[in-house]
């Protein structure tokens, strides 16, 4: 018996989403289990049923420089555009 | 990681994956809960199977047999779960049926009348989907992942058991009394679903956010949510005391002793249940046999 990873497709075009897992003695098997508990209402359009082995995590990632420069929060324009509004005359108007 | 750092970090929310370190006690107690919710999804079709050929049409026979295919679909995905965590399905299915692992108390009873399996799929599977969605937030992640599927498939089975009971009360005079005796029959073992009321702080299944609420708060939104909807449709419930004082459901003091006494291998159908499930395994060998030879 080995452990196949489902993930599941919720609809055309979406992301495949990690769903379960489930036990069989081979792929065949696999993709009817897969099938019966994660499709048979119609919940999914499409699923990948993956050997656990061949699923390869990567879950190392630093940022001990505090890179914020390559963020949306890297960058707070609320104080600046303030100043720059006062010097350009045009704080009042808005 | 340490076990302090651990806590402190699933008491802020933090969710944990299967190839985490985790303390041994978070996983003994993991194991245990989520085995137990496994053989109540196992044991808890078998009081709604014997209704399957006695439902009263075709279109409930379907209903009723796929909401069994959905339950035992259930136990399996949980069982999946505990297996992750270390002990085997093999193991569980063994300590089931030799009576060491427990399974809920409301499936130890009798299906007396189609009234019971109405009542049965409308408030037992609302007390539980009040468990199952504070589990969404579990902090062992895989767990709260399968309870999204879970608690989306119980949401249609509430609303087949409302059916069961909405045509019930429609229909004529000893329709309703089948309905009244039904939940005279299962308000008890109804209050005492959700556990004794020991406070979430001193329950270690909240403490370590395997559960992401105590058990009288989960009473109290079961009588929230279900009550009134008990009352509109003339049925009475079946305790003088149930009352709503401000925010607070008060009630009669639920039997505890029973619910131990039951939870321990010692409720009406409990024996005759578990032969019923020692028998299938030994029956099934052979499916097991031809598959695993494959």
């Amino acid at each position: 018996m080995a452990i196949y990873e489902v993930f599941r497709q919720e609809k055309k075009g979406a992301a495949f989403a990690h769903a379960g897992s489930v036990e069989a003695p081979c792929a065949e098997f696999a993709e009817a289990f897969a099938h019966e508990q994660y499709g048979r209402r119609h919940e999914s359009v499409a699923l990948w049923v993956v050997p656990r082995d061949a699923v390869h995590e990567v879950s190392a990632f630093y940022d001990e420089l505090g890179k914020t420069y390559h963020r949306v929060d890297g960058y707070s324009l609320k104080e600046k555009l303030r100043v720059a509004r006062e010097r350009a005359g045009t704080a009042e108007d808005r | 990681m340490t076990e302090a750092e651990f806590l402190a970090y699933v008491q802020d929310g933090g969710q944990v994956e299967t190839g985490d370190w985790l303390p041994d006690e978070y996983r003994a107690r993991l194991i245990k809960f989520i085995e137990m919710h496994a053989n109540s999804e196992l044991m808890g079709v078998l009081p709604e199977r014997e209704w399957i050929l006695r439902a009263p049409t075709l279109q409930r026979k379907l209903a009723l047999t796929a909401k069994v295919q959905d339950e035992v679909g259930h136990a399996q995905l949980i069982y999946r779960v505990v297996e992750d965590l270390g002990k085997p399905r093999d193991q569980s299915l063994a300590d089931l049926i030799s009576g060491k692992a427990k399974f809920h108390n409301v499936f130890h009873y009798a299906t007396k009348t189609w009234g019971d399996v109405g009542v049965i799929a409308w408030l037992v599977d609302a007390a539980a989907i009040i468990s199952q969605k504070a589990l969404l937030k579990c902090s062992y992640a895989p767990y709260a992942r399968i309870m999204k599927k879970i608690c989306w498939e119980e949401s249609f089975h509430i609303l087949h058991g409302r059916d069961v009971i909405l045509t019930l009360m429609n229909g004529t005079d000893e329709q309703r009394e089948l309905v009244q005796e039904a939940l005279n029959r299962w308000w008890g073992p109804l209050m005492q679903f959700h556990g004794n009321p020991i406070p979430a702080d001193e329950d270690p299944m909240f403490v370590w956010r395997i559960k992401s609420q105590g058990n009288e708060e989960a009473r109290q939104q079961f009588l929230d949510g279900y009550v009134p909807q008990i009352w509109e449709l003339g049925l009475t419930v079946p305790d003088p005391k149930l009352r709503k004082v401000g925010d607070v459901w008060e009630y009669t003091e639920p039997d505890w002793d029973e619910l131990k006494h039951v939870v321990t291998g010692h409720g009406p159908k409990t024996a005759e249940r578990l032969d019923f499930r020692r028998r299938m395994l030994e029956q099934e060998q052979w499916v097991r046999d031809v598959v695993l030879a494959a």
